[in-house]
């Protein structure tokens, strides 16, 4: 499904089957995601969205049927928020990104405060909500250089005005080159087009 | 780092175990000074046995080791972080301390300086082989004493020639083949292990 | 050839191949087992030394070295599922994994029931018996990793990755314990008649030792089918056989 951009797909999906616990999931699932696009992964509770995620990202590498090619290496946010309780928000984000390269501290302070967390920067973790735990992840988007975002649940415990402010993101990241795959209960509400997967029918849009 | 007193319960555990083994034993002090070597060793390899569960639990409950295996940096090198990590607060604490329990087991002092160096490569060593079957096992929800299982007949020719570097020491024979034999294992466990224990974790999060 | 290798990661025709081995190589097993044991346990002289005890040995000796050789038969179908993700091997090795193990136990039973009348007891810390128990525990080690986890093909993986680390342990082990021993070694105990075996002793010890191999591949092969019937059971293959086999 290319939209309006040429040239190699920044993820490509070739005949994905998964069976788990007995259960097909999906089967022969084909998928190619282009700069620009972005993808929501509908499905119920149970349907395979996180075990998709994860063969998407390259964290499963055994149990399924059929191969995915990435030509990026993407931004995996789990489902999982990885904030490490006896660290602050700061220590732990300057952690998730050690990867990538050295961010300054202003930026990191500057990522902290777009996503609500201005004052929270430097106490531990344990003390802070899950819904700031995953602030913290978030926080992350802002500071990536990532082209292909992979997003398991990223609205999990947010509140309403921190999914409209991400929301905005992801479609500013989409408009600028970027791609976004992503998994969520609630319906987007995005100024951009959102093509759809959804498992349990297959259908994609 | 941030709770130095988790660092205490290693070695309050191998302080338990020494006391256990003069009241098992007798407290006859040459018998004592007899099996020293071979009570220190045993105590320092189950202490380390009983860490090494941890060193990656935690970090797979919540969700960071999913994190690391995708962090474009070498997974072997990371592992190899973690596992000096847990050396660092266990075995090299184990090492300096031991002198003190040496003493509570009447080893002679002229041993000593072997049992520090004895403790320092074989611990190492442990650390690593502890790391492989932490790695293996850290996604299993009833892993408990699997770990030890896999672990402990790997840690055995360490047990043996550790034992036998202090043995060599009480007699006054010359040590030094011993802690050779130790510093080769530690070279080839720090050259392979981290490997092991990277394909075990990528295995692990994705069982 | 190329297609041999690519027709034996299909489970249905490694299950027909293993059949068809099966087929000629268990009557040859019984017959070389059989022979071996009548041959080393009654048409041998008795050990000048230790009686007739000794002919154990028949028993103990080719367990102890096929239960080695299996130890690293499973080490390497776990690189090769590992390393060249060929998918039946990982079949292979956790097929082996109780195979060897019940081999080693054999070794360590056998080697007790020698050592009691020779030695007088039923244990004795040696180098080779040591050296036999970890092994058990390592294959121990293998069996338990497997049946740990949920997901099968990540059990592969791992115990892949654990009889690898083995693989590389064991000579360190052997080397460890041998020295191990020869450092508290009393010297009443030796090993007699190992190094100067007659002839006539030789070749049946060679014939069991060949039988043994044998009895493993036998074993290896069954445990294979089985394990081949039990991850297939829902596919038509298996549900064929399972057909002809209630017909019958």
């Amino acid at each position: 499904m290319p939209s309006s951009a040429a040239g190699a797909p920044l993820l490509a999906a070739q005949s994905l089957s998964l069976v788990r616990g007995g259960r097909e999931l999906f089967c022969e699932l084909s998928v190619e995601v282009y700069a620009g696009q972005l993808w929501q992964i509908e499905g119920s509770n149970g349907a395979g969205k996180t075990s998709l995620m994860r063969i998407l990202c390259g964290l499963s590498r055994y149990g399924f049927d059929g191969n995915v090619l990435r030509s990026v290496t993407p931004l995996y946010l789990g489902h999982q928020s990885a904030v490490k309780a006896l660290l602050s928000p700061r220590e732990n984000l300057q952690w998730h990104v050690s990867g990538e390269g050295l961010y300054s501290d202003e930026q990191i302070d500057t990522a902290l405060a777009r996503v609500g967390l201005c004052g929270y920067e430097d106490i531990p973790s344990h003390t802070l909500s899950a819904g700031q735990h995953r602030r913290v992840n978030l926080a992350r988007l802002f500071l990536s250089e990532a082209r292909l975002w992979l997003l398991d649940e990223p609205f999990t415990a947010i509140d309403k005005q921190g999914v409209d402010a991400t929301q905005a993101l992801l479609a500013s990241h989409v408009d600028g080159g970027g791609a976004v795959v992503m998994t969520s209960h609630q319906p987007l509400q995005v100024t951009c087009n959102v093509h759809t997967l959804n498992l349990v029918d297959g259908a994609v849009s | 780092m941030r709770r130095p007193i988790e660092m205490g319960n290693p070695l309050l555990f191998f302080t338990m175990v020494i006391v256990l083994f003069p009241l098992g034993l007798g407290p006859a002090p040459d018998k004592l000074a007899t099996f020293a070597p071979g009570v220190l060793w045993i105590t320092a390899l189950l202490s380390n046995l009983l860490t090494s569960d941890a060193v990656f639990r935690s970090d797979f409950d919540d969700g960071s080791l999913e994190q690391l295996v995708l962090a474009p940096q070498p997974l072997f090198l990371s592992a190899f972080a973690y596992i000096l990590a847990h050396w660092l607060t266990t075995g090299l604490l184990l090492a300096l301390v031991s002198p003190i329990f040496a003493f509570m087991l009447n080893l002679p002092v002229s041993a000593l300086g072997t049992l520090i160096v004895s403790l320092l490569l074989g611990t190492g060593v442990l650390s690593l082989l502890g790391g492989i079957g932490a790695a293996l096992t850290v996604g299993l929800k009833r892993g408990g004493m699997l770990i030890s299982l896999l672990i402990l007949p790997l840690y055995m020719p360490v047990l043996i020639f550790g034992t036998a570097a202090v043995q060599a020491a009480v007699t006054g024979a010359p040590s030094g083949p011993y802690l050779a034999i130790l510093g080769a294992m530690l070279s080839l466990a720090i050259a392979l292990a981290p490997l092991a224990i990277a394909a075990g974790l990528r295995i692990s999060i994705d069982a | 050839m190329w297609t041999f290798f690519h027709k034996l990661g299909s489970p249905p025709w490694l299950y027909a191949i293993a059949g068809a081995i099966l087929r000629w190589l268990v009557p040859v097993t019984l017959v070389a087992l059989v022979g071996g044991m009548v041959w080393g346990l009654l048409f041998t002289a008795p050990d000048f030394r230790q009686g007739n005890s000794y002919r154990i040995i028949y028993i103990h000796v080719p367990a102890a070295v096929v239960a080695l050789a299996g130890y690293y038969v499973m080490a390497i179908a776990g690189a090769i599922s590992l390393i060249w993700r060929m998918k039946m091997a990982d079949v292979v090795m956790k097929a082996a994994a109780p195979v060897g193990a019940a081999l080693t136990f054999i070794a360590l039973l056998t080697g007790a029931i020698w050592g009691k009348p020779t030695w007088g007891t039923w244990w004795v810390w040696d180098a080779r018996i040591t050296s036999m128990l970890i092994l058990l525990f390592l294959y121990l080690g293998v069996v338990a990793l497997y049946e740990a986890f949920d997901n099968k093909e990540a059990a592969g993986k791992a115990c892949a990755v654990l009889s690898l680390v083995g693989m590389v342990n064991i000579p360190i082990i052997y080397k460890s314990v041998d020295w191990w021993y020869s450092l508290h070694q009393p010297a009443s105990i030796k090993f007699s008649g190992e190094s100067t075996i007659d002839p006539s002793m030789l070749y049946p010890l060679l014939l069991m030792i060949a039988a043994f191999y044998a009895l493993f591949t036998c074993c290896l092969l069954m445990n294979m089918r089985a394990e081949l019937l039990q991850r297939e059971s829902r596919t038509q293959w298996v549900k064929k056989i399972a057909g002809k086999e209630s017909r019958r």
